[in-house]
């Protein structure tokens, strides 16, 4: 309450401020806004259904005020009721996110709440994605200290924000606590700053308290999880690794078993002007590391899971079989090339073509049965870093080429092959095992004048599983500077069901000035997987209007 | 505590309402928020500086494709206008840890020229209210934001072209 009363003074004080003193400078405001507005229809063909309200609509407005060091701000949110697929446990107006902070050369500090990373994100990482309804914000306080040019230390210390009901945040019950220290050996060292060989380290630890009753097990309260990492880069060549460990932590989703954990990343590759090339090397196992030891789902959580395959942003490859990374844990590995064919060869073209080829898998971990007394110690098994099985998770090729033909045309197709194990991450309830699938997309644009932009894209998916072939095709008009609209149909042609080869169509326009834009889509929207940054939620089926307005200010 | 809202919505929607509406207040600058560049260097967002010479900073990341088409499209002219107005683009990339290995093979692969920031968990994304990318700031030599523009439309780039002109030192 006390400290809502401060972010108030200070900003009807920055608003008086602007009006009485326009010279002065008297700090900035930055901010934005975002409000998604759905009028819902019943449509049990598709499986879409309209809440008793039928309108739905989520709101929010971010504002920071700055003025030299210092900082505040706050977020307000509304959700009266939540849109179509959002986490159920958002409900009503409220502030959601509220910080005061000071940025020194030597000393930065936030109190309230602050998002942050260490590292990969692996050990500890506050972020949120409203499109997904995942925020795990921190309450508390974080510093950050640079004692000398190259170093940097933080620590962070507060609950986790849970979930909103009724406008209220509700925190975590347990406590996160994290010390992080970063070195910049070419800043600390002045004779090693002109090397072409660049070097930064970092360590970390990160422990969670919670209070725990349980008559069986003696549960540890405190779980504390540590580890390291590297970059180096020379010249064009660059290479990552992280490590984290994770002691003993039971919790509701691994059984309560008493095993530890880890998480290793690394990235090693090479890049020039017209190439890049990045492998990474992935081993997780009982890494979920969460302030809350009965929560499942994705809320509270500590740490991020790295995910390690291509985030496919057409509509058939992106949303029917998307892979997030396995809970309990997986081996994965990625090769990613991007090549540019030069411009003005035979080849290339007169601008250059470029190739972008991804493959990525992931696969079960070895569990080395415990050669102790499980009834004792309740230690499951024994994972080893990068130790694999053959039990796959998920296969996915790809390959994109894109290519400007000449001034009016552009032309991009993408190949993409998944294997898919729906066993382990279950996406449909209409298959069962491995769905292969084979999908094409093509996407080409064509302007037709200065201003105008025509772009079209055909997508076809094939399988023999789940519910078949699909075709989607979408028609993009763009009107510089300040409209578009679009059209697209998704067809399942291919179901076996002959009642359920659909369509679904959706039209939209959208206007775009400055800072605002302002979309309306009306139409009727498949159910599927909705992933951003390896975490995914499913969306139900929608037949309806939609309204989004954000603007930036 | 309704009251207290109520004040904050109405204090938010007057700033609001004020800042986007005329330019009569102070000029903004680019909040400090410290960021890693393509080869691990610290940067303080807020020293950004370009010799007096008007400066982009365009907010992206690999998944977005308009993103893509406008960081191309200025690729295409870039160096004429860096030689026309002395102007140089910043490109923030909001790609997250699964992306973030990934960036700088595809600013190689694309050929870019720009210098690229590492904003991966959008920090300087929210200390300067973007909502989504593209999200493009233009800087005079003063470092004061003059212009700003959401999403990307082909054609688009002219706009904030006839922009960078009207800051220009241009020498006849």
């Amino acid at each position: 309450m006390f400290m809502k009363k401060v972010l108030l003074g200070i900003l009807l004080g920055s608003c008086l401020g602007v009006f009485a003193q326009p010279s002065l400078s008297g700090g900035q405001v930055t901010g934005n806004h975002e409000t998604t507005f759905q009028y819902l229809n019943t449509d049990t063909i598709i499986g879409a259904f309209a809440p008793e309200q039928k309108v739905v609509m989520n709101s929010y407005t971010n504002v920071n005020y700055i003025n030299g060091k210092f900082a505040a701000g706050m977020r307000l949110e509304s959700y009266l009721p939540a849109i179509a697929g959002y986490p159920a446990f958002y409900s009503g107006t409220g502030v959601g996110y509220k910080y005061l902070q000071y940025n020194g050369d030597f000393v930065s500090f936030t109190a309230g709440n602050f998002y942050d990373q260490f590292g990969s994100g692996m050990i500890f990482r506050s972020y949120t994605e409203p499109a997904l309804g995942l925020d795990n914000v921190m309450n508390g306080a974080s510093i950050k200290v640079r004692p000398v040019n190259g170093i940097e230390l933080k620590g962070v210390y507060g609950r986790q924000r849970f979930n909103f009901a009724d406008g209220q945040v509700i925190w975590s019950e347990g406590i996160v606590r994290g010390l992080d220290a970063d070195v910049n050996f070419n800043d600390l060292i002045p004779s090693f700053s002109e090397s072409k060989l660049k070097i930064t380290a970092g360590a970390s630890i990160v422990s969670k308290y919670q209070p725990a009753n349980n008559d069986t097990l003696r549960i540890p309260k405190n779980v504390a999880a540590y580890g390291g990492r590297i970059s180096l880069r020379y010249s064009g060549f660059f290479m990552d690794a992280e490590y984290i460990h994770k002691i003993n932590d039971p919790t509701q989703l691994n059984g309560y078993v008493y095993n530890t954990g880890h998480g290793a990343l690394i990235n090693v590759g090479y890049s020039r002007k017209g190439l890049g090339i990045n492998l990474t090397a992935k081993s997780l196992d009982n890494m979920v590391f969460r302030s809350d030891r009965v929560v499942e789902g994705n809320q509270l959580f500590i740490n991020y899971l790295p995910a390690t395959s291509n985030m496919h942003t057409y509509i058939l490859p992106g949303t029917l079989y998307p892979y997030a990374p396995n809970f309990a844990g997986e081996i994965g590995y990625q090769l990613d090339v991007l090549y540019k064919i030069p411009k003005k060869t035979k080849l290339g073209g007169k601008y250059g073509t470029d190739l972008n080829l991804n493959v990525s898998v992931a696969t079960d971990r070895v569990r080395h049965t415990s050669s102790e007394n499980f009834d004792v110690d309740r230690i499951s098994y024994e994972g080893r870093p990068f130790d694999m099985t053959d039990s796959l998770f998920n296969f996915d090729f790809n390959l994109n080429i894109t290519r400007k033909l000449n001034k009016k045309w552009k032309v991009a197709a993408t190949y993409y092959h998944f294997i898919f194990n729906n066993d382990v991450n279950k996406v449909t309830n209409f298959a069962s095992g491995y769905i292969k699938s084979d999908i094409i997309v093509l996407d080409v644009t064509y302007k037709i004048a200065r201003k105008h932009t025509l772009r079209v894209e055909a997508q076809n998916l094939w399988t023999e599983k789940d519910r078949g072939d699909w075709a989607a095709f979408l028609a993009e008009y763009t009107f510089a500077p300040h409209w578009f609209v679009a059209v697209m149909d998704q067809w399942n042609y291919g179901n076996s069901n002959e009642n359920q080869r659909l369509h679904f169509v959706l039209g939209s326009v959208g206007y775009l000035t400055g800072n605002s834009r302002i979309a309306v889509s009306y139409g009727k929207q498949r159910e599927g997987i909705l992933c951003i940054g390896g975490v995914c939620r499913p969306v139900p089926a929608t037949n309806g209007l939609t309204f989004n307005f954000t603007h930036t200010f | 505590m309704k009251k207290v809202f109520l004040f904050v919505v109405l204090a938010g929607f007057g700033l609001m309402s004020m800042i986007s509406g005329d330019e009569g207040g102070a000029p903004k600058k680019v909040p400090s928020v410290m960021l890693k560049d393509l080869d691990g260097n610290t940067v303080n967002t807020a020293e950004v500086s370009n010799d007096g010479n008007p400066i982009v900073i365009s907010f992206w990341a690999t998944w977005c494709k308009p993103c893509i088409l406008e960081l191309n499209t200025i690729a295409e002219n870039y160096d004429d206008w860096q030689e026309e107005t002395g102007m140089r683009l910043v490109a923030v990339t909001i790609d997250d840890e699964r992306n973030k290995p990934k960036v700088k093979p595809f600013v190689d692969g694309k050929g870019w020229e720009y210098e690229v920031w590492y904003d991966s968990n959008s920090e300087l994304r929210r200390a300067m209210g973007v909502n989504n990318p593209p999200q493009t700031f233009l800087l005079n030599g003063e470092g004061d934001i003059v212009y700003s523009h959401n999403g990307f439309m082909p054609g688009d780039e002219e706009e904030l072209y006839d922009e960078i002109l009207k800051i220009a030192d241009i020498e006849e």
